[in-house]
């Protein structure tokens, strides 16, 4: 029998505001335990949560960048459940009434845009941390760190739209370039700002009805996610193969083993309890603020890719490279601007020097000057590489370092015929020989020409000079 | 009033007689700390008394002053606070085990403000546990007795508060009403109770129980008292996202405006049915007596959904609270049990050692009202009644400017009466609840006794944010019928 | 309107309460008297009624996104009836 897939995605991200969604303690990862915490994250008594206009913000900016409506009216509830990481024995999210539904994102899978759709994005606190005393199963105490209790989170629930792993992984790898683009997460998914749930099913080729889902859950990498998927999916079929049915549960991914593993199922259902939050009136949202804030959505990943192409006649692949991060892709159209020659090397210089570029270390200026004098013969491919380099440990310009190191190439023509020509005289032997049929004496005389200009004559000049001025050989 | 004893100034004649030099505060204060040293022990108004703090504050106060520099308004002054608003540093239980020990690291709004206004603070007030209550016989600290008649019940949440105000043991204190826990214990203890407008007073720092209809408001002896108290702890606070941005009235100003012409309501169905006593009922009558004797106009209205109030109350309050007390779960304050092998097993004992019995029935009905598949027939159903009862108010107030109604049913009942009978127990918060359900203001002024000298209260209520009106009718009715307001006690 | 023993039982489960077996007993009883009583809710018809979750009708207010440390991370700790350094210690969570 042929099964189908059908996957969900629910991510969730960390905002990228400097102080929590409903206190002003820092967000600031890598402090030392509680010291970002106050009363109100720490659910003392008598305190009341103020919601951050930045996470907000940041919220309805996702909303417009992925084609959702953003809802006017939008209630925050509380979620309650006891834990020893949620400090009020609720977290503050929003249920019936999220701030923004019905939503987008295209996709390329095969070489087609596929459309997944955004069923609903909502606000929410942030868990605090628990380590654990020992082995977690034998743990005699586990140990709560809530700095990062409050942060505030953004969850993007997709449709079940997604048909593949591959299809999974491309619209996370999507959804994750927006939120980036947009500044509001900084994308780390190591740190956990990037973080996703999946929901898989298997049903018979043809079937309408969905199966039975398992929702997976520990996947801290695009790659593991696939992985995850793959094997859940697998895992699905055989069972069914074998007679035997998918049950609802969780799943942790065990990256180590390669396999998902059931959560030990909980004795009681899970009851939420949710309720209006009676601390926090409803969040009102009027058009002038919505159409502020889609002022400032930039050029999305897709449009850009598009864009690059059109305008700089670069290949689709390098210009998905340029647009997987929004600081290269502007890197790039800054060195095109400064030095307009050929765009597809200053392409090909951007994706060389990458990492470099995205560390903040190289300007426009070098990139441009480097493609610059290269196509113009000034400097040699070698020597580019070699100065650019040099730009990134001394600091100095690049054409400062071209002089003081001498590494320009001799290109002029005419300081090329006199050296051409003391060579051709100190060589009448080779002369005569070339012009007799051994054309293979050309690198000879190339070499005599670099050696007597000390390695800074252009070899491909050279080579025109010489040609011109020996005639072709006899046959 | 030759010789008023000091512990019986009103706290506006305090505050005069410390501006004046008349007095100090660290004697003003003396006084308070010895009365109750004296009285205290028969009352049990206090949980936590300060003296060395209080003490300490006083001389700060005077030397202050001795500089030329008051603090504010009650400079010196000694209030005490219900023990539901945090105070750094000074134990804060809300009357409950679970927090028997638990030392805020922050300031509640209200206790900054008091403390800005120059106030000393003599202790914290004892209450209803988590002011689920309505006689102050929920304390873990032990109930308090009311200073008119020691075997009975000052009322509650806010008993501790009523009681020390009425027994003169500060001048004033601060309380919090949910469903009636300022003006039913300020009814029956004879003395001046208001609960502000929602959104009027900061809830920042005040032990939540039911968090869309709690607000702390001044118990005090005098209703130019309770303006003054108002006018210092009303205003908006941007840690509490429900707390209104509107400028605070000159509320002592409105205390001596007259009444002529001032359209006083009676809602029918408070003066109906057989649960109001005829001597609370011929107590009102003289307050509205006092009214129309000053030029005040009555009409008659009606509060159709008056009837299925309580019931929307016993759902809201219980769901807001089981959410609002979860976090005391033995992990980060208070009281944790001994020796559970596992969390789940710490967290359920913890509670069911922590709370009281009242406390765990509100829990458990809201648990039960908010679980899946009965949402939608219980918390749901109540919001929307409270919909209606809403706007019972807004059409009432349509032809009436104030409301007046009679504060509790009876008078003060004696301990144990109704500490078996929970929904008996409830009744007596009957004309106090819809009230806060929507979001009004209200305010209990003494207008009589009964014939056994029980203090006799009478409500009245005006729109949002218009504490003004029911402050001018409150005084009108005070100025008529002046009455005893410290309780004859012997030290 | 009865509640029932396994009612109460799961009610309190959710909320954490421990409930030795004569407590449970007396709590269904006055439980039912309660619901009992708000169920005259009933009678009246709320189809086309908004439900009312405050009394105040603006939006949320705001806050800017600036820090402002609490600083007194001991305070904060000093109630815990466990710790160890800067954390809250709490029994195992997986119980047997």
């Amino acid at each position: 029998m042929a099964f189908e897939t059908v996957i969900g995605l629910e991510v969730h991200a960390q905002l990228s505001t400097r102080s929590k969604i409903f206190c002003a303690c820092s967000t600031a990862f890598g402090a030392s335990p509680n010291e970002n915490t106050c009363p109100v994250c720490t659910g003392m008594p008598g305190v009341l949560p103020v919601l951050n206009r930045k996470a907000v913000e940041c919220t309805i900016r996702t909303a417009l960048a992925t084609s959702c409506t953003v809802q006017r009216r939008s209630v925050f509830a509380r979620k309650n459940y006891f834990y020893p990481d949620l400090p009020k024995a609720y977290q503050i999210s929003q249920y019936e009434l999220p701030i923004a539904l019905g939503g987008h994102v295209d996709i390329e899978v095969d070489g087609g845009t596929k459309r997944v759709g955004i069923t609903r994005i909502h606000m929410e606190e942030d868990a605090g941390k628990l380590v654990h005393e020992g082995e977690f199963a034998g743990a005699q105490a586990s140990l709560a760190d809530l700095n990062r209790r409050s942060g505030p989170l953004m969850d993007i629930v997709s449709e079940p739209d997604m048909r593949s792993p591959e299809e999974g992984g491309a619209y996370l790898r999507r959804l994750h370039d927006i939120l980036v683009y947009l500044g509001v997460c900084d994308g780390n998914m190591e740190e956990g700002s990037f973080r996703c749930d999946a929901n898989v099913s298997v049903r018979p080729v043809g079937q309408a009805a969905f199966g039975t889902k398992a929702e997976l859950k520990n996947m801290n990498s695009f790659r593991n996610v696939e992985k995850a998927l793959e094997y859940e999916i697998r895992r699905q079929v055989e069972l069914i193969e074998d007679g035997g049915k998918v049950v609802q549960e969780t799943r942790l991914w065990d990256a180590g083993a390669g396999v998902t593993v059931s959560m030990r199922r909980k004795e009681e259902a899970h009851d939420y309890r949710y309720f209006p939050d009676p601390d926090l009136l409803p969040l009102i949202v009027d058009d002038s603020w919505i159409e502020e804030l889609r002022a400032t959505i930039p050029e999305m990943p897709a449009a850009k890719i598009e864009r690059l192409g059109r305008q700089y006649g670069i290949s689709r692949y390098d210009a998905g490279i340029l647009a997987s991060t929004r600081a290269l892709a502007d890197f790039f159209e800054a060195s095109a601007a400064i030095y307009g020659g050929n765009p597809k090397t200053t392409a090909n210089e951007c994706v060389h020097w990458k990492d470099a570029i995205l560390a903040g270390t190289l300007s426009p200026e070098t990139i441009s000057h480097a493609v610059e004098d290269r196509e113009r013969g000034t400097v040699s491919a070698t020597a580019s590489k070699k100065l650019v380099e040099l730009v990134l440990s001394t600091g100095k310009p690049f054409r400062t370092l071209r002089d003081e190191q001498g590494l320009t190439q001799l290109s002029d023509t005419s300081a090329l015929d006199l050296l051409v020509d003391k060579v051709l005289a100190a060589s009448p032997k080779e002369v005569e020989g070339y012009r007799a049929g051994k054309a293979g004496l050309l690198s000879f005389f190339v070499g005599q020409v670099m050696k007597e200009s000390r390695g800074k004559a252009n070899p491909k000049m050279v080579q025109e000079v010489l040609r011109k001025k020996l005639g072709p050989p006899m046959v | 009033m030759a010789n008023v004893p000091v512990h019986e100034w009103s706290l506006l004649e305090a505050a005069r007689k410390v501006r004046g030099k008349e007095i100090s505060s660290r004697e003003l204060t003396g006084a308070i700390l010895a009365r109750i040293e004296a009285i205290d022990p028969k009352i049990h108004a206090y949980i936590t008394v300060l003296p060395e703090a209080a003490a300490a504050q006083a001389a700060a106060c005077d030397e202050e002053q001795a500089k030329g520099a008051l603090r504010g308004p009650f400079h010196g002054v000694p209030i005490g606070l219900k023990d539901i608003f945090c105070t750094r540093g000074v134990r804060t239980t809300c009357g409950s085990r679970i927090l028997r020990d638990f030392l805020p690291p922050y300031d509640a709004c209200v206790t900054e403000k008091v403390l800005a206004a120059g106030a000393v603070v003599p202790g914290k007030h004892n209450m209803d546990e988590f002011a689920m209550g309505s006689s102050t016989e929920t304390s873990f600290f032990g109930a308090t007795r009311n200073p008119w008649d020691v075997s009975r019940i000052p009322g509650g949440s806010s008993g501790g508060t009523a009681a020390a105000v009425a027994a003169a043991m500060c001048f004033a204190g601060v309380g919090t009403d949910t469903g009636g826990s300022i003006r039913q214990p300020a009814s029956l203890c004879g003395v001046v109770g208001v609960k502000p407008t929602y959104g009027r007073v900061s809830r920042y720092g005040m032990v939540a129980f039911a968090s869309s209809l709690d607000q702390g408001g001044p118990i005090t002896r005098t209703v130019a008292d309770a303006a003054a108290l108002l006018g210092v702890i009303a205003g908006y606070d941007r840690r509490d996202s429900t707390c209104v941005d509107i400028p605070v009235p000159d509320y002592l100003a409105a205390v001596e405006r007259p009444v002529k012409g001032l359209r006083v309501g009676l809602p029918k169905e408070y003066y109906e049915g057989g649960g109001l006593s005829p001597e609370v009922r011929a107590a009102v009558e003289k307050a509205l007596k006092a009214l129309t004797d000053q030029g005040a106009e009555v009409v008659d209205v009606s509060l159709p959904h008056t009837e299925y109030a309580l019931s929307t109350y016993y759902l809201i309050a219980p769901a807001e609270a089981s959410s609002n007390l979860a976090r005391y779960d033995g992990v980060r304050y208070g009281h944790r049990a001994e020796g559970a092998s596992g969390l789940i097993e710490m967290m359920s004992r913890t509670r069911a050692e922590g709370f009281g019995d009242e406390v765990k029935r509100r829990i458990m009905i809201g648990t039960y009202a908010l679980s899946a598949g009965y949402y939608d027939a219980f918390y749901g159903k109540a919001q929307k009644v409270r919909t209606l009862i809403r706007d019972d108010f807004t059409k009432a107030f349509e032809s009436a400017d104030v409301l007046l109604t009679p504060t509790a049913p009876t008078p003060a009942f004696r301990l144990g009466e109704k500490t078996g009978d929970p929904l008996t127990m409830y009744l007596s918060d009957i004309y106090t609840i819809p009230c806060n359900l929507a979001g009004i203001p209200g305010i209990s002024v003494p207008c009589g006794f009964s014939t056994e000298g029980l203090p006799i209260g009478a409500q009245l209520l005006s729109k949002p944010f218009r504490e003004e009106t029911m402050f001018t009718a409150a005084g009108a009715i005070e100025r008529a019928l002046p009455m005893r307001r410290v309780a004859p006690l012997e030290g | 309107m009865a509640i029932t023993r396994e009612e109460v039982l799961h009610v309190a489960r959710l909320a954490r309460l421990s409930l030795p077996e004569p407590e449970a007993e007396r709590l269904r009883e006055q439980l039912s008297a309660i619901l009992d009583y708000v169920k005259q809710l009933d009678r009246l018809d709320t189809r086309d009624v908004v439900p009312t979750s405050h009394a105040i009708e603006t939006g949320t207010p705001f806050r800017d996104d600036v820090v402002e440390p609490f600083g007194d991370r001991e305070a904060l700790l000093a109630n815990a009836p466990d710790r160890l350094n800067d954390c809250f210690r709490v029994p195992r969570i997986i119980e047997d």
